[in-house]
């Protein structure tokens, strides 16, 4: 411990931490707007470059970065000094200055660190004027806008997807003041390696990058008339969808919020929870099938449409063992405009499937043409931002809402289906019913913590049937990395391997509410724990916490599909993979 | 070894390259040959003299003679006249400007007579490319003296007691720097030669790896051996392939005799250097982005502490110095720390060498005791003001140092004065300004190229600079508020108080120093919408003197915008409206009727 004098009081403090961290500890507030530190998730991103949080350090001529500078014995330390406070409005003022003023219609309005930390520092008047960055807005992709006008250069996307995602999408180029941050070769976003994953979007400070909205557009089909407009719900929705209206993270929201879609208009509100139990049947299926039938081993899960980019992109060479099953919402789609419309004596293109998700990258998986017969199995994915966005635009009261079922048919889900929302819970399904169907009875271990936590990479042996099934689970893109790699290199056993692309799974989503940083410096993971337990908890709380336990599934697959993996099973459930590579581009040639 | 009845030296250097040197020399040789004297004459290209405007620059030996702006057609005087003869061509002599006296030897020039060489000291001397010419000076002694008489601490000792401060601009001392680096636990160090000299104008390192590009290796593997280091990195702009060239070859020379590579000297000490080409991004000298740059990263720069000496290259201890600190060091260690600090000032020991440019007599490489006086650079080596006009200011540093006034002329030079006067010495460029130039402009002018080179990293430098270079451009159209002047100040300080790197730091300066000591300059643009040295265009006006006009319509028949109005016999007047400010019509006029003002 050293000594140092932060604001004129005395205090001890760890060697080795910055100025900031100090001033955390005393709890004085510096703002920042370019550090980032997410300690559980890997993420620190300090490149000490937006120079808002300068303080003054007795016996040094310039200003002192609160974010990089490391405290010293007998360090003087004054954070709210005139000199500081003038260069701090200097900076933002700078950066207004180069900034897009149409802040009234940003994706990131009321949500935005550049806005709060202007309005917090009272500024009224930009004192400097003169060009600003001009670029292009990419729309090249279906889950995200890149808006480089908004970019701060806070370098936090570039450090999220190139250091936890192990992405490597963004960099910066260009220099001075026309640094930005871009892609290689400035490539439209959707030719890149880019997963969709989003969390570059949810670690974006400004509206440079955001969710590309479909609001509108599902507006205007609730609107008409012909449509059948259902909505199915993923269920990381229901466990974070109340932070929007200031729940406690982790609040179970599920009544609520089919209360709130039925009130926007949906004609029918379905569960993304009984499709997971679907998914469930043919996955366990297709896993029991390669353990008997010799393979191909590991079996890796293929619900996560970022993690399915990931594969095609970087492990090209591993493209035949994830799981041939189609995401849930998918498998949805594809029910809902064929067994659901003929139930319900509808035209199917008259049938519009409305996904909420708290992911990104299900916008761009909705448009891929393999998940698709004469029209798209899913028309629309909104995440849970959008959503909350479509219920504060339709004036209700979120808090206030009764809670509300899923319609029949459709809506029906066991807790295998719930838990599909965390990392650990689709494998934990997975093995529920395919221990059950190994062991040819009802066993009675419905719980296999085993497989539950929140470490990157987890592994983990289940004895069912007389047998070891291993299991390897990753969540975030850098740890999915490694256990592929391992694979790859033939280092690896394991019978089966879930990979969830975001921290924690979806619940940690791309489409999440928007965590505002300063607060929950290191403790991101905290919360996304906290939307984890609560599934878990609404697991617990199901009568039924096994996939084949359901009746509605019991009832599709007598009426309709047969029985698992069956012909129309795959017809309609199960999808193909692409090997892309990285960079498989034709750059233009030089003239 | 063949003996040779004379030597001619030709200036090798890009100056003198560019301004035909190889030319001349192809030109001596086939004089040579027509008069039977080529097999005892030894033509070599040697590095740069210095007196680059004077150039291409021809030396005969035995007799020293120095020949000046030497052109192809004048090689068969030369040989015919003095080497036949033994009569020296005396126009090709050096003639001072100011006073006519022609010098047949370099060493009575003014230019020369004042300059102490140390870092230049070989520089037009040996053959850059043959290593031999090199030991035959005692090259690689220091380095043998080092590995075999002296520890790792001795030479440290030697390099701290010398009081060598770094000359790349910030002017740390070195042996602090290798103490550091020395103490740094690790397996692993490096050592770094930083040859990305991107100062416009300075080109001094430049010279030093064309014309004696061993003493650079020889220093980075005294610094290597002191601190512990097998690997050694060039870092040099790709725009110097001449300078690369003579480096690689003296690379490959000094292995093929065994002073680089494994055991050297018979010792246990390794070293071996590569050559790292910089694709010239001004930010790139910063050591941390030099660092980023030579990694295959983005070239910008890392907050410091950790100083590379503790964290550099691959996250290794490394020692980082320019080119021009690195070559006194061979030196220092042949000659002792006590007569290195015989040269200079007090905690300013040794040389300078400064390119010395702009509107003054004598431009060139000049090295010059720390200490001397401002006033002495220019009138005694720069021969003063060009076209006897007068001195205005003179900027040192670089793009982001300051400008020096004439109430500071007497200065002596050394680091902390420079900066005490607004300026720094960053790499050692000198330019001089007369009464013409404008302050504003020159301001502008230097704003302009940190603002291109900027790295775009931190927000201050990024967006900042370039409000402060939007402002000026404002102030010189015209179009600047009195209030802008405060608001320039103001911004340049927070600049410098919170940009992330030296660039960032210093970039204002050129702006606060005119501020400083030109503030009625920029009230003239401000205040009176003029420009005193009539250098911004748009505060000028083309008028016609009616007295004078003989209204014979040549102005009118050559401006290109037709803005002239009047006919024979009717004196003529410019729609300054219109008028686009070429000129074309006040270099037309013969009676010197169209002024601007």
């Amino acid at each position: 411990m050293i000594s140092i004098t932060l604001n004129d009081k005395p205090m001890s403090v760890e060697e080795g931490i910055t100025v900031l961290d100090a001033a955390k500890q005393a709890g004085v507030y510096i703002p920042t707007l370019c550090h980032m530190n997410l300690h559980s998730l890997n993420m620190h991103n300090n490149p000490g470059s937006c120079r808002v949080c300068m303080v003054e350090l007795e016996g040094r001529r310039t200003l002192a970065p609160a974010c990089t500078t490391k405290v010293f014995d007998g360090m003087k330390v004054r954070t709210n000094t005139p000199k500081a406070i003038k260069s701090r409005r200097t900076m933002v003022e700078l950066l207004l200055s180069n900034h897009p003023t149409d802040c009234l219609i940003c994706d990131r309005n009321n949500n935005c660190e550049l806005q709060s930390m202007a309005s917090s520092l009272g500024i009224r008047k930009i004192r400097y004027s003169g060009e600003r960055m001009r670029f292009d807005s990419d729309t090249s992709s279906h889950a995200m806008i890149r808006d480089p006008e908004k970019c701060i250069l806070c370098r936090r996307c570039e450090t999220v997807c190139n250091e936890v995602q192990t992405v490597n999408v963004y960099s910066a180029k260009g220099r001075g003041f026309d640094a930005v941050l871009s892609t290689a070769f400035d490539m439209p976003l959707y030719d890149t390696t880019c997963t969709f994953c989003g969390q570059c979007a949810s670690v974006c400070p400004t509206g440079a990058l955001v969710q590309r909205s479909y609001i509108t557009e599902v507006w205007d089909e609730i609107a008409d008339p012909d449509k059948l407009v259902i909505v199915q719900t993923a269920p990381a929705v229901r466990v974070a969808l109340g932070e929007e209206f200031g729940m406690d993270y982790g609040s179970r929201v599920t009544g609520k919020m089919v209360a709130a879609l039925r009130h926007i208009g949906f004609d029918k509100v379905y569960d993304t929870d009984f499709a997971a139990d679907l998914t469930i049947m043919e996955e366990a299926n297709e896993l029991i099938k390669r353990i008997q039938g010799g393979g191909p081993l590991p079996m890796l899960t293929s619900c996560c449409p970022a993690w399915v980019r990931f594969i095609e992109h970087q492990f090209p060479s591993l493209i035949d063992i994830p799981s041939s099953c189609a995401s849930p919402h998918e498998m949805f789609g594809a029910i809902a405009k064929t067994y659901l419309a003929e139930k319900l004596g509808v035209d199917p293109k008259k049938v519009v499937v409305v996904s909420i998700m708290p992911c990104l990258a299900k916008k761009h998986e909705a448009n891929r043409a393999e998940l698709a017969t004469e029209f798209p199995h899913v028309d629309y994915v909104l995440t849970t931002r959008e959503l909350a966005s479509m219920i504060r635009e339709a004036g209700l009261s979120f808090g206030e809402l009764e809670e509300a079922d899923f319609d029949k048919v459709m809506g029906e889900s066991t807790g295998a289906g719930v838990i599909f929302g965390t990392t650990g819970g689709v494998i934990e399904a997975a093995v529920r019913t395919a221990a059950c169907k190994l062991e040819g009875k009802e066993i009675d271990k419905i719980d296999f913590t085993e497989l539950r936590g929140m470490d990157g990479v987890r592994e983990a042996t289940v004895h069912v049937a007389g047998m070891d099934l291993r299991i390897g689970i990753a969540h975030g893109l850098g740890n999915a990395r490694t256990l592929l790699q391992k694979i790859k290199d033939g280092k690896a056993d394991y019978h089966a391997i879930e990979i969830m692309a975001c921290p924690g799974g979806c619940v940690g989503g791309g489409g999440q509410p928007l965590l505002q940083t300063y607060s929950l410096e290191g403790d991101k993971m905290a919360v996304i724990e906290k939307r984890a337990k609560a599934l878990y908890a609404e697991d617990a709380d199901k009568q039924r916490r096994r996939s084949h336990e359901n009746k509605e599934i019991q009832q599709l697959y007598a009426e309709f599909l047969g029985e698992p993996g069956s012909h129309k099973a795959h017809d309609l459930l199960h999808t193909t993979y692409t090997k892309r590579g990285v960079y498989n581009i034709n750059l233009p040639s030089s003239k | 070894m063949s003996n040779y009845r004379l030597q001619i030296l030709i200036c090798g250097g890009t100056g003198c390259v560019s301004s035909g040197c190889l030319e001349v020399e192809d030109a001596l040789v086939e004089s040579l040959r027509k008069h039977g004297l080529y097999e005892e004459t030894k033509v070599i290209k040697v590095g740069c003299f210095g007196f680059c405007e004077q150039g291409p620059i021809v030396k005969v030996y035995p007799d020293n003679t120095f020949y000046v702006r030497v052109e192809a057609k004048d090689c068969e005087e030369i040989v015919a006249e003095h080497l036949l003869k033994g009569r020296p061509v005396k126009r090709l002599f050096f003639k001072e400007p100011s006073t006519g006296e022609r010098y047949s030897h370099h060493r009575d020039m003014p230019f020369y007579e004042t300059q102490v060489r140390v870092a230049l000291k070989l520089c037009g001397i040996v053959d850059p490319e043959n290593i031999e010419d090199y030991l035959a000076v005692d090259g690689y002694d220091a380095l043998a003296k080092a590995l075999t008489e002296m520890t790792q601490m001795d030479v440290i000792d030697v390099i701290k007691a010398s009081g060598l401060r770094g000359r790349g601009g910030g002017g740390f001392p070195t042996g602090r720097k290798w103490e550091t680096a020395y103490n740094a636990e690790s397996n692993k160090k490096y050592v770094i030669c930083n040859a990305d000299e991107g100062d416009p104008g300075a080109f001094m390192d430049r010279s030093i790896m064309e014309g004696d590009p061993h003493s650079v290796i020889e220093a980075m593997a005294l610094a290597a051996y002191a601190i512990g280091a097998d690997e050694g990195v060039v870092y040099i702009r790709a725009e110097y392939p001449l300078a690369v060239n003579r480096l690689k070859i003296a690379i490959e020379q000094a292995k093929a005799y065994g002073l680089l590579g494994k055991n050297i000297l018979g010792t246990d000490f390794n070293f071996d250097i590569q050559v790292n080409l910089g694709a010239g991004a001004f930010v790139c000298g910063e050591e941390t982005a030099l660092i980023n740059s030579v990694q295959g990263e983005r070239g910008e720069p890392n907050f410091k502490p950790p100083f590379p000496a503790q964290v550099g290259l691959w996250k290794e201890p490394t020692v980082i110095n320019n080119v021009e600190t690195y070559v006194n060091i061979p030196q220092i260690i042949n000659n002792g720390a006590d007569w290195f600090q015989s040269l200079g000032a007090p905690g300013n020991p040794g040389t300078k060498v400064f390119a010395l440019a702009g509107k003054i007599n004598n431009v060139g490489l000049v090295e010059v005791p720390m200490g001397i006086k401002i006033s002495d650079i220019i009138y005694k080596i720069g021969g003063g003001i060009r076209g006897g006009k007068k001195f205005k200011a003179l900027q040192t540093g670089g793009p982001s140092g300051g400008c020096i006034s004439q109430e500071n002329i007497d200065v002596e030079v050394t680091f902390d004065n420079l900066e005490k006067v607004g300026s720094m010495m960053g790499s050692g460029g000198m330019i001089v300004m007369d009464e013409d130039d404008c302050m504003v402009d020159i301001a502008k002018f230097y704003l302009d190229f940190t603002v291109e080179e900027s790295c775009g990293k931190c927000t201050p430098c990024r967006i900042g600079n370039k409000r402060l270079y939007e402002t000026l451009e404002n102030i010189s159209k015209g179009k600047g508020k009195i209030e802008d002047l405060e608001e320039l100040r103001d911004l340049g300080v927070i600049i410098k108080d919170c940009s992330l790197c030296g660039l960032g730091q210093t970039a204002p300066n050129p702006v606060l120093s005119t501020l400083n000591f030109f503030m009625d300059e920029y009230r003239a643009h401000v205040v009176d919408k003029k420009c005193p040295a009539g250098a911004c265009k748009d505060l000028l006006e083309y008028v016609v003197i009616p007295e004078k006009c003989i209204a014979c319509t040549l102005c009118k028949r050559v401006c290109p915008v037709d803005c002239i109005i009047g006919e024979p016999k009717v004196i003529h007047v410019i729609d300054q409206a219109r008028c686009i400010k070429c000129g074309a019509c006040e270099a037309k006029c013969p009676k010197d009727a169209i002024v601007k003002q």
